[in-house]
């Protein structure tokens, strides 16, 4: 990271960090949301921005996570900071292994498998024979948690900063793995498999990795995402969800760190403005963006703003 | 036995449905190497086109032959104006640009006709034929994609515009040297397509009711048929179309019980895809690197 990189990022630290104490509560709980998102593009981006993996059932994970942390502290007791770990592991452990399979399958099968695992979940989730765990079609509800050490703030608060602490660890962690020789490997596989392979570089192994982590990613935003809404229930999870996402990685920037920010933005505040105009709104406004994007801007947002920086540089260099 | 029956005559009837969908999948496919994701919502919009139509007081088949050129034409121009650009693009923007126009239909019919569930009248008897197995419904929509299958079949086979058009999506180059203007052949099979998707979806819709969300399983089914038949097979797809429809009837009703009934689409699709991915009646192919 080069200096200027450096200040820049630690100047929107600080205003991530004051955010919360000059906007009202209900805002505060749309930016704990959109930091919630982040963390799931992220995920996202890494399998299909990266990977080139492309999946359109990431809602799946996402829905995996949020259940597991609402089972955990439902029926178990236990604390909402230690259910993120177990549904991140779980969701490591079930990416890997829907990866496997995955693995014969190429761009546009592994589209319709994702998708199709994307569109039954929710009927999964409905299974009476699960019901005494997932609650059935009436989902569970989990209390919200208070904030601990007597400091004087409120629970959404406490949350807003305790989800913008795991999502700074979890941009850090990607960011490292990303430019090394996993990152290198990851973008090699989705150039051109074959001559990757020649490299030594084991294809097999990377893209499940690749896989269970992306889900891990994913999973965790899930956990997060139950623990910040107090409520999960099957229908939540439906294939749009999975959809939301992918149009986030498209419209934020696809292999782009700073693009997940962008797109959770996107995809937290647009359907918000654009509910005002009809229920069926924000939807449309997303296919047009996506549209718009893929023929456009195809780099998304965070393509667009780097295109602009390097011009701007150009133009002060000139000068 | 008496129940398998009925379970595996119910499940022909909306396994012919999933072969009209499954059909219109392949049939994009086989031209241009894309599974089009939209195919459901397309079907669901000429459906609503369809009850729109009835509504204002066209007679049944009128309006379904209305909704058909309606869906054709539909088709053909989402292929000329959306696909087109994308045609050489890497499949990440494709499925991008199919994700777009799946949402983009369902929520501009969800802002037209409203999300409330719609009924959809069903152009045969009420009384069921065949003794106590099977209405007459769910007879008339096999007979319905029989009909479709035998006159899609006569197209390619006899006609020189069929002929035409299975050149063009077998060898482009080849055809487009020997004056077959490749393009519209695509858009003709789109509009082809689209034109079969909407006679399905008006033949499901007394089923399972009209809404902008209808085709969600459908589709999967469909995708599972099209998979288990070879996803280059016409005909492979339309057997599918009927083993899946029993198959998830005959699993529903016995082993796992109506909610995981469309978790057998994702297990059958999963399955397929792993284990023999050119589907039952497929053609291998080999890639050499």
């Amino acid at each position: 990271m080069s200096r200027r990189q450096l200040i820049l990022n630690a100047l929107l630290l600080l205003a991530a960090c004051a955010l919360p104490l000059v906007v009202s509560d209900y805002r505060v709980f749309q930016f704990n949301l959109v930091l919630v998102y982040a963390i799931a593009l992220l995920g996202l981006n890494l399998l299909t921005g990266y990977n080139g993996q492309i999946s359109l059932g990431h809602g799946a994970f996402y829905a995996i996570g949020a259940y597991c942390a609402a089972i955990l502290m439902d029926k178990y007791g236990v604390p909402y900071w230690a259910t993120l770990p177990v549904a991140g592991a779980v969701c490591l452990l079930a990416g890997f292994l829907f990866g496997l399979p995955a693995l014969r399958l190429e761009g546009l099968y592994l589209a319709l498998a994702t998708f199709a695992l994307g569109v039954s979940l929710p009927a999964l989730l409905k299974y009476h024979h699960l019901e005494k765990w997932t609650g059935g079609v009436q989902g569970i509800v989990i209390a919200k948690p208070d904030p601990p050490f007597g400091l004087p703030i409120n629970s959404d608060q406490w949350l807003y900063y305790f989800t913008l602490a795991v999502a700074i660890v979890m941009f850090v962690l990607a960011w490292n793995l990303l430019r090394g020789r996993v990152g290198r490997a990851l973008v090699a596989i989705r150039d051109n498999h074959i001559a990757t392979e020649a490299m030594g570089v084991n294809n097999a192994m990377f893209k499940s990795l690749a896989f269970g982590v992306s889900a891990m990613y994913t999973g965790v935003a899930g956990a997060l995402g139950a623990i910040a809404i107090q409520y999960v229930a099957p229908d939540s999870f439906n294939i749009f969800l999975s959809i939301v996402f992918l149009v986030g990685i498209v419209i934020g920037g696809l292999a782009s760190i700073s693009g997940a920010i962008y797109g959770a933005l996107f995809i937290q505040f647009v359907p918000n403005i654009a509910d005002d105009i009809s229920k069926a709104a924000p939807w449309a406004i997303f296919g047009i963006f996506l549209l718009g994007f893929v023929y456009v801007m195809p780099m998304g947002i965070a393509g667009a703003v780097r295109m602009g920086l390097a011009r701007l540089q150009r133009k002060a260099q000139n000068k | 036995m008496d129940a398998l029956l009925h379970q595996v005559l119910a499940g022909l009837a909306t396994g012919g449905i999933y072969a009209s969908l499954a059909l219109a999948l392949v049939m994009i496919y086989q031209a241009t190497h894309l599974v089009n994701f939209a195919q459901g919502e397309l079907a669901m919009f000429a459906t609503y086109f369809a009850w729109s139509l009835i509504n204002a007081g066209v007679p049944y088949w009128p309006a379904f032959l209305l909704t058909v050129i309606f869906a054709f034409v539909l088709g053909v121009v989402i292929e000329r104006v959306i696909i087109r650009p994308v045609e050489n693009a890497p499949v990440l923007a494709v499925v991008v640009v199919f994700i777009a126009l799946l949402v983009i239909l369902n929520s501009v019919t969800g802002w037209i006709f409203s999300y409330t569930i719609k009924t959809f009248p069903s152009p045969f008897p009420a009384e069921p034929i065949f003794g106590k197995y099977m209405s007459a419904h769910e007879a008339g929509a096999i007979g319905v994609t029989l009909v479709v299958l035998l006159l899609l079949y006569a197209f390619f086979r006899f006609t020189p515009l069929g002929l035409a058009m299975r050149a063009a999506a077998q060898n482009p180059d080849s055809a487009r040297l020997v004056g077959i203007r490749v393009g519209w052949m695509l858009a003709l099979g789109w509009g082809l397509a689209a034109a079969i998707g909407g006679i399905a979806g008006m033949m499901v819709a007394p089923i399972v009711y009209l809404d902008p969300n209808m085709m969600g399983g459908v589709l999967l089914y469909a995708f599972a048929a099209a998979l288990v038949g070879g996803v280059d097979n016409p005909g492979g797809a339309v057997l599918g179309g009927f083993m899946v429809g029993v198959l998830e009837n005959v699993l529903g009703a016995f082993v796992i019980g109506n909610e995981l009934k469309l978790a057998v689409a994702l297990v059958l699709i999963i399955g397929v895809l792993v284990v023999k991915p050119s589907g039952f009646f497929g053609k291998v192919f080999v890639t050499r690197v």
